[in-house]
Formats: C-alpha cells, structure tokens, sequence
C-alpha cells in the first residue's frame, strides 16, 4: 500500500495542475511518443518485431547504419518502410495538427466545444478540396493544389460560423453550436455529391475517406506540407501565449491587457485553417481529436498556453498513432475508417461536455 | 495623469447610445460616473478604453491623443476592471495576475523574477496572496474581484477605469473594494451605481442621463435631492452624517406614503 501510495504522489507531484513539472512532463511525452511510433510500425496484418523495425529505422539513419547488419527480410523492409512508418508519422502530424487546431479555434470561441469537425471546417475543407480536384482550380499549383484548396475551405468556414455567432461582439454559443452543425451538414452534402457524380475524377479517393478519415494512403511524399505546416503554426502560437491567454478573459479585457484583439482574431483564423487543410488534405476528417485532446491536456496541465500547446501537439500525436493501430487490427484485414473510431470516444465526451457547460451557467 | 475627454458620441448602427460627453479627470482624483440602467455609464467607459470606437470626440491623456497610442502603450498607462469575469477555462488565481505583466512582454518572453515580485506584491496587497494556487472558477464573487483588482495592480498603471467593480458584491466586500482602490493613491474613473458609496468614496462625480452628462461636480453640489429626483424618479432626503462627514442619501419611496 505505502509503495503504491508514494507512486500516485509522484504522479500527482508531476501532473499538477498548479505547477506541473513540465520538462519531465514533455521528455515522458517524446519518450511515449518514440516508443508509440515503434510499436505502432510492427503492428498490423503482417506483424513486425518491434526491435526488427527499431533496426530498420536505425540502418536509414547516416551514420548509424554502418553497424547494423540487415538480417531482416525484405518484404519487412518494405513493409516498415514503405508502408507502415510513413502511416505512422503521419498519424503522428495529423493528431498534432488536428490538437493545436482545436486549441486555436477554442481560444478563438473562447469555448471548450470548439473542434474544427464540431465547428464544420472540417467538412468545409473537405468539400472545397474535391472541388479543386474535380474542375482543376488550383491545379497550377501542382501538387499542393489540393492542400491549397482545402485551406480555402476551412477559412471560409471559420469565417462563416464566427460571423454567424456572433452577436453584439459576443459569441453566442447556442448559435455557435448551430451554426457549425448546419455548416457542415451543407458542406458534408456538397462532398458526397462531388465524390458520388465524379468517381473517376477523385482517383483514389472515396466518400468515406472525405467524410470519416483515414491514414490509409499515406506517402513519404504527403508528410512534408502538414509537417511545415505544424511546425510552422506552432512557432506562431507559442510566440502569441500570452495573447491566447488572455483572449480566454475575453475581447475587452484582452484589449486592456494591450493586445490588439482583431489582428489576434484574424491570426487564429488562418493558422486554424492552415492546419485544418493541410491535414485534411492528407487524413481526409478525423473527427474530435481536436476536442479531446485539448480537453485531456487542460486536466492534466491546467489551461496555460504556454504547457498546452506542446503537450497537446504530442498527446495528439500518439492518441491518433493508436487509434490508427486499432483502425487497421479491429476488423483485419479489413480496415475501419480511422473517424469512426475518434467519433465513438469523441461523441460521448462532447456531450458529457456540453452537459456540464449548460449546468454551470 | 490627467484624462481629458471632449465632445464622445457612440452609436450602435444609427442608434445613438452617447452623445456629446466631455469629462475630466485629474491626476490623483476619484472620478465617479453615476446614472440610472442604461443611461450610458458603460459605453462611455467602454469607448476609453477602447472596446468600443467612437464616432465623434478626442481623448487626451496627458496631452497625447489616446486612439494614437498603441494598444500595448495604452495598456502601460490605463488598467481597466471591466464586466466581464466570467472565464470558461481554468486558471489559477496566480496565472490571472500574472497575464497583468502582459503589456511588458515581448514575443516568446518568459515571466522574469521581477515579474514574479511585482505578482506577489500583488497578492499580498490584495490579501490572497493564500489563493495563489486556486482555481478561479473555484471562488465567490467577492474573491473573484479581489483577483481581477490584483491583475491590474500587477499591470502598475497610473490610471485605472472601474467599470461597477461593486456590482453583485455584498456591503463587506463593496467597502473592501472601493478601500483597495482608494488606498491605492491613482488616479480613478469608476463606474458606480450606490449613490451613497459614490458619496463616499469620489472627490467629483458625473452624472450621465439618457447617454447626455445631466450635471457634474462635487458629490455635494450633484446629489441633492432635485436632481436625484429628475436622474431617477424616487424621492430621496439627503443630510451629512456627523460621524462620516460625507453625504447620506435616504430614499423615500412611494409605497411608504411619506407626505
């Protein structure tokens, strides 16, 4: 008992929410996270050993790969590299894109429902994307086009709902909740019937993978735009904590506290968007994670800016590492789309959420 | 500081809210604003500090125009205890004074440990220095305002603009407040709704009726019993109390046939 006790103490001297060690936090974080992507590899149809696919890593690494000797087969080669990891790393940038968003649209909002499947930008983004691809708009612009496109889609639609609910320089939320629900039911239907009237157009591409997601496709080739992206929308935010911080008190006060509110609001909106449609692009819409996520992270680490940004980007990751891993073992050989299984969990969570915001006001 | 405002007029669309408003607010002076619901009190407060853009009107701090400051500039020299405390996301008593350091911030800045001092300070001016680790949503209206007084004492402006820092509190916590803010030794503009706290505690008040300032001046030469009369239709006897010195306004309502 007393060896069990001192254990949740440590445990809750780490994760408190007053002053949360946050270097052992986000090292425990990256740690999880290696680790996940590992095990995430091996696991599938064909199963891999972990330590297999830690030395296959290890031998495309310059230097390293000098003192590992290739033991392993071929088709594993394949398999872990060609396939698997790229799926992996992507999961990986898709739940951190997805997270970071859900925290920007929600100090957008100033609402914990904020989530960009919830608020339709999801479906906004997903609509605009087999519209580009099906009449060629942005096609110039090679093979960003449909990340471009998607972009669009989701400023459009954060545009849209913010504007729609607010009133009286207020956010209304039962308005707000509306207003995305109704957005994307319109956009959802836009998708489906793009993808159903043009099969041939969208290539790859189906309905199900626009409207519940999946990791399925993934290419060395579809990492870099989103990673960029991440990386480059979390620099900003960081930069911005305190500003996001007090946004959270709300416009006025914010203003008083010298930040200049409409240029804060136009900066969300577009790295909202910027991470939305990149990942979109690429996953298709995985909903709720960018509603958990944030949620879990603010229990764990209070609501700081500074702590949430980085442990969401990485418990974001791993969350949708492994839900991946059960989207493809689940129904094997067989695949589920990756969206139906956030929703399962995302579902409930939102609506014991929005129970408990109706019961405090 | 000196504030000098000239001839505000705000509207909603083409409704108008404010009209005409010149006040003045000297340094070191208690400057209430008084007037029934709706009669202007926060949008002229709101207009100063910039929630709001007016239509007509110059506000001069010092001399500078105010709208040419930035919002970072203006923020080091006004504090402002707005309406809105209603939070949606949990923070601790600490984290909400320290976003009061936010206009000495730059990009990326950490909190230094003067920062930290300036906080504790803070606190301990306050008499919370014991809830720095508590949740905010966590706590009754009264500490709540407590809080939100800290952050902007942490913010170190020479100017604070109080927008009913009394409003929903209890006559304890009322008197507590206004004491705080008093004994702060700035300059004050405050929004205030009990006449007899605005007695007490201003050195000038303003008296704002259907969004036009009906009259102005010291509390003794506003609050007589016409003009409460004319501001809020209720009949009220007013007197210096021997103990205080200040004025001590009675109301007479109808119910109670006092002829």
């Amino acid at each position: 008992m007393g060896a069990n006790d001192s254990y949740f103490s440590g445990i809750k001297k780490i994760f408190n929410r007053e002053q949360p060690r946050m270097p052992v936090i986000i090292f425990c974080l990256i740690l999880v996270a290696v680790i996940s992507i590992i095990l995430a590899i091996g696991l599938g149809p064909v199963s891999v050993a972990p330590a297999t696919v830690a030395r296959i890593i290890g031998s495309k690494i310059p230097f390293l790969k000098e003192y590992i000797l290739p033991t392993w087969a071929k088709v594993d080669e394949n398999i872990v590299w060609g396939l698997r990891f790229p799926r992996v790393l992507l999961g990986m940038i898709v739940g951190s894109s997805l997270s970071v968003t859900g925290v920007a649209m929600q100090a957008l909002v100033r609402n914990h429902l904020a989530d960009p499947f919830i608020l339709g930008v999801s479906s906004g983004a997903s609509a605009t994307a087999t519209l580009g691809m099906l009449f060629g708009v942005f096609s110039f612009l090679g093979p960003y086009a449909l990340s471009i496109s998607a972009f669009f889609g989701a400023a459009l639609t954060i545009m849209l709902v913010y504007t729609i609910s607010r009133v009286r320089g207020r956010i209304n939320i039962p308005q707000l909740l509306l207003s995305g629900v109704a957005l994307s039911m319109i956009m959802d239907a836009v998708t489906r019937i793009i993808t159903l009237s043009a099969p041939n157009a969208l290539g790859l591409h189906n309905v199900t993978y626009w409207l519940s997601g999946s990791l399925a496709g993934a290419k060395w080739g579809y990492l870099t735009l989103p990673a960029a992206t991440i990386c480059f929308c979390m620099i900003i935010l960081l930069a911005n904590h305190r500003a996001l911080n007090a946004l959270l008190m709300g416009d006025e006060t914010a203003g008083t506290l010298g930040f200049n509110v409409g240029r804060l609001q136009k900066m969300l909106v577009l790295v909202s968007s910027l991470m939305a449609g990149t990942t979109i692009a690429v996953s298709g819409t995985i909903g709720f994670v960018g509603l958990m996520v944030p949620h879990i992270t603010r229990l764990l680490v209070g609501s700081d800016h500074k702590r949430v940004l980085p442990v969401c980007a990485l418990l974001g990751g791993i969350l949708v590492v492994w839900v991946d891993v059960a989207a493809r073992l689940i129904i094997a050989p067989e695949e589920l789309p990756i969206g139906v299984l956030t929703a399962i969990f995302g579902g409930p969570l939102f609506i014991w959420l929005l129970k408990r915001n109706t019961a405090r006001r | 500081m000196k504030l000098q405002v000239e001839n505000l007029s705000f509207a909603y669309d083409q409704d108008p809210i404010i009209e005409d408003i010149s006040l003045t607010v000297e340094k070191g002076e208690f400057v209430g604003l008084i007037g029934p619901n709706g009669s202007g009190k926060s949008t002229v407060l709101k207009n100063l500090y910039r929630a709001l853009q007016p239509n007509a009107g110059v506000v001069k701090l010092d001399e500078n125009n105010l709208f040419k400051l930035s919002h970072k500039e203006a923020a080091t020299k006004i504090g402002v205890v707005g309406q809105e405390n209603v939070l949606p996301f949990d923070f601790t008593v600490e984290e909400i004074v320290a976003m009061g350091r936010s206009p000495y911030k730059k990009l990326f800045d950490g909190d230094t440990q003067k920062d930290k001092e300036i906080i504790s300070k803070s606190l301990t001016y306050m008499g919370i220095a014991g809830m720095a680790k508590r949740n905010f949503l966590h706590l009754s209206g009264g500490e709540k305002q407590r809080v939100l007084l800290a952050r902007v004492i942490a913010q170190e402006t020479d100017f604070l603009i109080l927008d009913e820092p009394t409003n929903h509190l209890d006559i304890g916590y009322q008197i507590q407040i206004l004491d705080f803010v008093k004994n702060l030794k700035v300059t004050v503009l405050a929004a205030l709704h009990d006449l007899n706290l605005a007695a007490m505690y201003c050195d000038r008040l303003y008296v704002l009726k259907n969004g036009c300032i009906y009259k102005s001046g010291t509390p003794e030469e506003v609050l007589t019993p016409e003009i409460i009369y004319d501001v809020y239709g209720i009949k009220a006897d007013v007197s210096k109390h021997p103990a205080t010195g200040k004025l001590n306004i009675t109301f007479l309502p109808g119910s109670l046939n006092l002829n």
